[in-house]
């Protein structure tokens, strides 16, 4: 019986290299001293989204190597994306209600 | 009964068809396991990005950088620096693991362990250094900065220390699972047919990790060139 969740010949016996793991932990070394460094530089209202995108890219190559969704079955990296896109609408929902109220505050 | 086969492997389960159903099913679980976490730390995040922008009371904005000043960047890099080490160990465990090479896998596990427990270590220094200088959010918090900016530092600290709590609540639990592999390890549970334990276990201290990627910038980056 076939199921089609997996492709028995590929999944799940791909084997990462070594050569591939060490070059994404040289990638995130990299990318973590960029962080730090552009920390220290004034780019204005660009700080926060240049921090959280090179966040972002680390968190992306992590997931794709070191949790191997590159090679998973397609299901894992919609389960993945999607949680993602419903976080955004809970966040979505919720500054629209926190950021249209006149609070009594300061 | 089940119809299986008399040279199935030991560890297959009666309910999976094979090995590979097994494995795709245990990391398809994991998975959804992790989205759960997601969900779980997203409020924090919403609340810090809530309270950091300003929007709900302006002075919020500066009280969050001067309370960053506080933070121990030179910490924060090694904490950073020792957690991506230790998903390196643990993706190569679970390359050790497919290649049925269990000494390399039990060594990788240890070196894991020890950047896990490395990365507890220096938190609680870090801890530390909050309380000794009244930091720790509630009726002892001081702040010896700007008034003005004091409710936003405090704020700040709430933030910090559910949020690193949390996560290092989630590296205790992950030290945990590891020992648990560990022992399997030393055991010979593990081949290369046989490895879905190593490799969930790895998918949950990659999230932690991704989790610490985050919050390394949000909680000790915050422009900390006007450090004066």
């Amino acid at each position: 019986m076939s199921n089609e969740a997996y492709d028995k010949d590929d999944f799940p016996h791909h084997v990462t290299s070594l050569g591939t793991y060490f070059f994404i932990f040289a990638a995130l070394m990299v990318l973590t001293i960029i962080t730090v460094a552009v920390a220290y530089q004034d780019f204005g209202a660009w700080n926060v989204p240049i921090a959280f995108g090179i966040a972002t890219l680390k968190a992306t190559v992590v997931v794709l190597f070191f949790m191997h969704v590159i090679h998973s079955p397609k299901i894992t990296a919609a389960i993945l994306v999607g949680s993602i896109v419903f976080v955004g609408i809970l966040f979505l929902l919720t500054f629209s209600d926190y950021l249209t109220r006149l609070w009594p505050m300061s | 009964m089940s119809e299986r086969a008399a040279n199935a492997h030991p560890a297959l389960r009666s309910h999976f068809e094979d090995m590979n159903q097994q494995h795709a099913t245990g990391t398809l679980g994991m998975w959804f396991f992790l989205v759960t976490e997601i969900l779980f730390f997203a409020p924090l995040f919403f609340t810090y990005a809530l309270f950091r922008s300003g929007s709900l009371d302006p002075s919020f904005h500066a009280g969050f950088i001067a309370a960053s000043h506080h933070q121990n960047i030179k910490l924060g890099l090694t904490n950073t620096i020792v957690l991506i080490a230790s998903s390196l160990t643990v993706a190569l465990g679970v390359y050790f693991a497919q290649t049925n090479k269990r000494k390399a896998l039990v060594v990788m596990l240890v070196l894991t362990l020890l950047c896990g427990a490395a990365f507890l270590v220096i938190k609680g220094i870090e801890y530390n250094e909050h309380f000794v200088h009244h930091l720790f959010p509630g009726q002892n918090f001081h702040w010896d900065g700007a008034p003005e900016l004091a409710r936003g530092a405090h704020m700040f600290y709430i933030l910090y220390f559910c949020m690193t709590g949390l996560h290092a609540f989630h590296m205790i639990i992950g030290i945990g699972i590891f020992l648990y592999i560990l022992r399997r390890a030393t055991r010979n549970d593990f081949s290369s047919e046989y490895y879905v334990p190593v490799e969930v276990s790895g998918l949950y201290w990659h999230f932690v990790d991704i989790v610490w990627i985050f919050l390394f910038p949000m909680l000790y980056l915050i422009d900390p060139a006007s450090k004066h």
